[in-house]
């Protein structure tokens, strides 16, 4: 009856990719069939390393018993991964928004969420309404130094209360917050 | 055992049903006009047949009902907020005539459960309320088994309306409006969805289980912070859906907090349950993570949580 595919967690794997056509992707293939869910990738073409490969970080997030499967599957694949984990990267926090978030100057709100925690919004999706009364909604990434999580929902709470608009918080691992 | 069952809605008139196919005899049946009364036990399909022609099941009322010849009070009647009333006076009525008390009626565990568990301890007779959390999903009796001490925090999906409207809005990319209108002409919603829809019934469960874990203190509707999904806009789904999650109405009870509002899980968790089925996610001390899921409302499915309920009685003195 247990299932512990609920916290979910970020992982960045650095790998080293040979420099031929179709080799990102045959790299990204094994991190979706084994559960990982991309979030973003790096990839840094034409910065090649010393032994004359191409460097892409792959930001994925993933139930922590599945890591261990995706990075087994890329090394069965022959790509050359060369750090991978949780640890050395920060956190990150999806969170939607919603309400009038342009018209209380949504450029302010991201500045206030960035500065107040020192954190980073890595992604942002704005579905604006379509009459002009209506509601906006938003989903927001951000990136937080470890352990910040909470300080940055408390941040994000604040905020929104400040500009009357909702949060639809993440459950966060432990459900604390 | 003999059982007196207050309420004929749903759940009431479910468990009067299937009483006589788990050994036990009802020996009263009552809604809140009328009541029909005999020791020797009731004709059940008889009372609920007067009720649907005549709208009572018989001549005589809950008083007497309340008074007659049981070893059990079913509670069965609306849930009730505040006071609790008038399940609180049923369920008082029984104790101190040394009676066993079970309940599907939220009001009086998450209202009143200091109340409740005082008039309790001055009685022979003792209460059970498996069927206020979850439905047929056995949250309350998995909680007593492993022991609250050993559980620091549960959460879950608990109602099956908000629930079916979630993921409806996520599946079809429809509108709440629309989905509700839906959900109502399947009878999945109320009329008046509010109680459902605004958290409250959902909170009301979550109450329940924050006094179940809790060894120091008491719980009530106003100890918890409740949002509603009535509001979310169809676009918020979409945003969630092209990230791999969705959104659910979870229920939280965490470090003595209770907390009910929807929340971004991923869309293949365990807690993003589909359509009006419920889950509760116990977190234990020695075991990890407990999910127990299943259909969360509906009368036969929680009149078995009654029955079970019934069956846990001691025998009395």
């Amino acid at each position: 009856m247990s299932d512990s595919r609920d916290e979910l967690q970020a992982y960045t794997v650095r790998l080293e990719l040979v420099d031929r056509p179709g080799e990102l992707l045959r790299a990204l293939e094994p991190i979706a069939d084994n559960g990982g869910n991309l979030l973003s990738i790096f990839h840094e073409r034409g910065n090649l390393t010393p032994r004359g490969h191409i460097p892409v970080e792959v930001d994925l997030e993933a139930a922590p018993d599945r890591f261990e499967g995706i990075v087994d599957a890329l090394r069965a694949e022959g790509i050359n991964v060369i750090q991978a984990g949780a640890e050395v990267y920060a956190e990150e926090v999806t969170v939607l928004l919603i309400g009038h978030l342009v018209r209380t100057d949504l450029s302010d709100t991201l500045d206030r969420i960035e500065d107040s925690i020192d954190s980073s919004v890595e992604d942002f999706a704005l579905s604006a309404p379509e009459n002009t009364d209506g509601k906006s909604s938003a989903r927001l990434r951000l990136a937080t130094q470890s352990g910040e999580t909470d300080a940055a929902l408390a941040t994000i709470r604040s905020i929104a209360a400040e500009k009357d608009f909702r949060v639809v918080e993440p459950l966060t691992a432990g459900g604390g917050a | 055992m003999r059982l007196a069952v207050v309420g004929a809605g749903a759940v009431g008139s479910s468990v009067a049903e299937l009483a006589g196919e788990y050994g036990h005899t009802v020996t009263a049946l009552a809604d809140s006009q009328s009541a029909v009364v005999d020791p020797d036990g009731i004709d059940v399909q008889a009372g609920l047949d007067r009720k649907s022609a005549e709208g009572v099941v018989g001549d005589g009322d809950v008083a007497d009902a309340l008074e007659g010849s049981y070893d059990v009070l079913v509670e069965a009647t609306p849930t009730t907020l505040g006071h609790a009333q008038p399940g609180f006076g049923h369920v008082e009525t029984a104790l101190e005539r040394d009676r066993h008390v079970v309940l599907a009626n939220k009001g009086p565990v998450a209202e009143r459960y200091g109340d409740l568990r005082d008039l309790e301890r001055a009685s022979a007779g003792a209460v059970r309320f498996e069927a206020t959390v979850g439905g047929a999903i056995p949250v309350l009796s998995t909680v007593e088994d492993f022991g609250p001490s050993h559980i620091s925090a549960a959460r879950g999906v608990l109602n099956g309306t908000a629930n079916f409207i979630l993921s409806r809005m996520a599946a079809e990319g429809l509108g709440y409006e629309h989905v509700l209108a839906e959900a109502q002409d399947l009878g999945v919603a109320e009329a008046d969805p509010s109680f459902d829809v605004e958290g409250t019934d959902a909170a009301l469960k979550c109450v329940i289980l924050a006094n179940v874990l809790a060894e120091d203190r008491e719980y009530t509707l106003a100890d918890a912070t409740v949002e509603g999904i009535s509001d979310l806009p169809g676009s918020a789904l979409e945003l969630a859906n092209e990230d791999g999650r969705t959104i659910r109405l979870i229920g939280e009870v965490t470090d003595g907090e209770v907390r009910v509002g929807p929340r971004l899980v991923p869309e293949h968790a365990a807690l993003a349950v589909t359509g009006t089925r419920n889950i509760v996610q116990l977190e234990t001390t020695h075991a990890g993570q407990l999910n127990v899921s299943g259909r969360g409302a509906g009368g036969p499915e929680t009149a078995t949580a009654v029955l079970a309920d019934v069956d846990r009685l001691p025998p009395l003195g």
